[in-house]
């Protein structure tokens, strides 16, 4: 009972989710005469619902997978001991050390030029941009962070945004560590809404509020209004909109294929083997999750820079979008699913069970006219 | 199954494995409360073990049952017109009766087991009879807005007077079972084993 990997929807305004599930055949190809015992016989609809009770491709893609135990053994058991007391009392502390030098080389160079740069604008953010890059190298570094990255380095241009896969907060320490982007975030809480909100600005980060309404349309025009802009840090846009387990895309968002320009993919996977990245926010705060990763060995992972692709005449948006999350998915190995991320929030609109209602009334009524 | 892991012992799944084949012999035939209706299937310990971890991962904060809202999180089960419906007989069930309940939907399952859920999801009031009411309870769920009130009318009576039922006739399982006659309904779902 799995939906498969999809297949592009030609020439619709909107995706079609039942095109991807199984579908369960409503009450069907008309056979004859309506009787008593196809009226009653509701079971394609439990079928269906069985059957996401049972496996169902959303909670899939936001499954954690912990690692199996492996130190269940008399010799092993002594090694994996040794083992976490390497990690936790000799790597770990050294890491802590070498974020805190960082930080302290960061911020004793970043205030004084944020501050005292005031006039020089270019020269205050190409500094700031090279501070930004460095403190996410040793953010990286406190990870112990192995990153291959592959195809060639983004470049300040404007019309031009990047998207990625998402899988945590650390997409973005990985892939700003390269090149400072200016990366569009859900406004968070704590000391990292802190972090946003001084150092994060200076880039020129965005922020949205999914929780408001009107939201959309004020990002939407600060989004075209930064692309324009010839001086400003490459957009970095995650388009599943929330964390996704690495394994699945969710549906990507459409507003970052409605700029007007090039759309420029970026593939990230991480390797299982030696730590499950994936932050799962509803689990973990972040700084459990930051603690978690800086007690295991590495975080290995590889990122690609794919071919930039512009939207094809008489495509959609939608289209587009599911086009470029395509290229993504076959890079990194991942699969597709039809949902959207933010069903996490919210439950699905009634318009999908409306479509369902539909269908099943037409085709009764369809056999009623049969005699 | 106290523990919290996801870890079942032997012990574990033959005790699940048995309670669905004790239920029939423990409850009278005449108490059509969820957990005597479908049993007498022997899951596999695999697909026992592959269900606790559904059931564990669904339920997000391990009380030992999974609450409406767990169930509603997941939108395809959301998106179906018989959610509310099938969410009144599943709510607050622990696994034994969750994997009870789910005994219907196994290939293994007989007609009657299938035929007997089905009764249940229409007999929501538990007094083992399917009034008129009640069908067009369950045509509207499945229509929704798209027919009207008289439309359903229509098409009920029209199909009950041919089966020789009238409209004030209540419809019992073995009624039910009468209709269903041969045919099996196509009620499997295959549970993923990894």
């Amino acid at each position: 009972m799995s939906s498969t990997a999809g297949k592009l929807v030609t020439s619709r305004s909107e995706l079609n989710i039942e095109d991807y599930l199984p579908s369960g055949s409503s009450i069907q190809e008309p056979r004859g005469k309506l009787r008593l015992l196809d009226l009653i016989d509701i079971s394609p609809t439990l079928t269906e619902a069985a059957g996401a009770i049972i496996d169902d491709s959303f909670t899939r893609c936001f499954k954690s997978n912990p690692p199996e135990p492996w130190n269940w053994n008399i010799y092993l058991f002594p090694l994996w001991c040794f083992g976490v007391v390497v990690r936790y009392c000799i790597l770990f502390p050294l890491r802590c050390l070498t974020l805190a030098f960082g930080w302290f080389i960061f911020l004793s160079t970043f205030i004084p030029v944020h501050s005292l740069l005031k006039g020089q604008d270019k020269l205050r953010k190409n500094i700031e941009r090279v501070l930004v890059e460095m403190i996410c190298s040793f953010f990286v570094g406190s990870w112990t962070g192995v990153v291959k990255y592959h195809g060639p380095r983004p470049s300040i241009r404007p019309k031009q945004v990047y998207v990625a896969n998402h899988t945590s907060m650390i997409d973005f320490i990985v892939l700003e560590q390269m090149t400072a982007f200016a990366v569009i975030m859900q406004k968070h809480p704590g000391w990292v809404g802190l972090l946003q909100s001084t150092i994060l600005e200076s880039v020129g980060c965005i922020w949205f509020n999914r929780s408001e309404a009107k939201d959309r349309e004020i990002v939407a025009r600060k989004l075209r209004d930064h692309v324009q802009g010839a001086d400003n840090n490459p957009l970095l846009i995650f388009p599943e909109g929330t964390c996704v387990n690495n394994n699945y895309t969710v549906m990507f968002k459409k507003g970052a294929f409605e700029l007007g320009c090039t759309v420029c993919p970026i593939a990230i996977k991480y390797n299982k083997i030696f730590v499950d990245a994936f932050w799962n926010s509803r689990k973990q705060s972040f700084t459990m999750h930051l603690l978690q990763l800086m007690t295991s060995w590495a975080v290995v992972c590889e990122v690609w820079y794919l071919e930039p692709q512009t939207i094809r005449p008489g495509e959609t948006a939608i289209e587009f979008a599911e086009r470029v999350r395509d290229m993504i998915s076959l890079r990194a190995g991942l699969k597709k699913v039809p949902w959207d991320g933010y069903l996490k929030y919210s439950r699905p609109s009634s318009k999908h069970s409306e479509r369902k209602q539909e269908s099943f009334a037409e085709s009764l009524l369809a056999r009623l006219e049969e005699k | 199954m106290g523990n919290t892991s996801s870890m079942l012992t032997q012990y574990d799944t033959e005790e699940v494995q048995s309670h669905c084949q004790d239920l029939c012999e423990n409850f009278p035939p005449r108490n059509l409360s969820v957990s005597s209706v479908m049993c007498l299937i022997r899951y596999s310990q695999q697909e026992i073990l592959s269900l606790y971890q559904r059931f564990c991962q669904l339920d997000r904060n391990a009380k030992g049952f999974i609450s409406s809202d767990e169930f509603l999180s997941v939108p395809e089960f959301s998106m179906n017109p018989l959610s509310l419906r099938l969410l009144k007989m599943v709510d607050g069930l622990n696994f034994k009766d969750f994997v009870a309940f789910l005994s219907a939907f196994s290939a293994k399952a007989s007609l009657k087991q299938k035929v007997k859920l089905i009764f249940q999801v229409y007999d929501s009031d538990c007094n083992g009879k399917v009034s008129f009411k009640d069908v067009m309870e369950v045509l509207r769920d499945l229509s929704g807005s798209f027919m009207s009130d008289e439309q359903r009318e229509q098409v009920l009576s029209q199909v009950l007077n041919e089966a020789a039922y009238t409209c004030d006739s209540f419809l019992t399982l073995e009624d039910f079972i009468k209709v269903f006659g041969s045919c099996k309904p196509e009620m499997d779902v295959e549970i993923p084993v990894d």
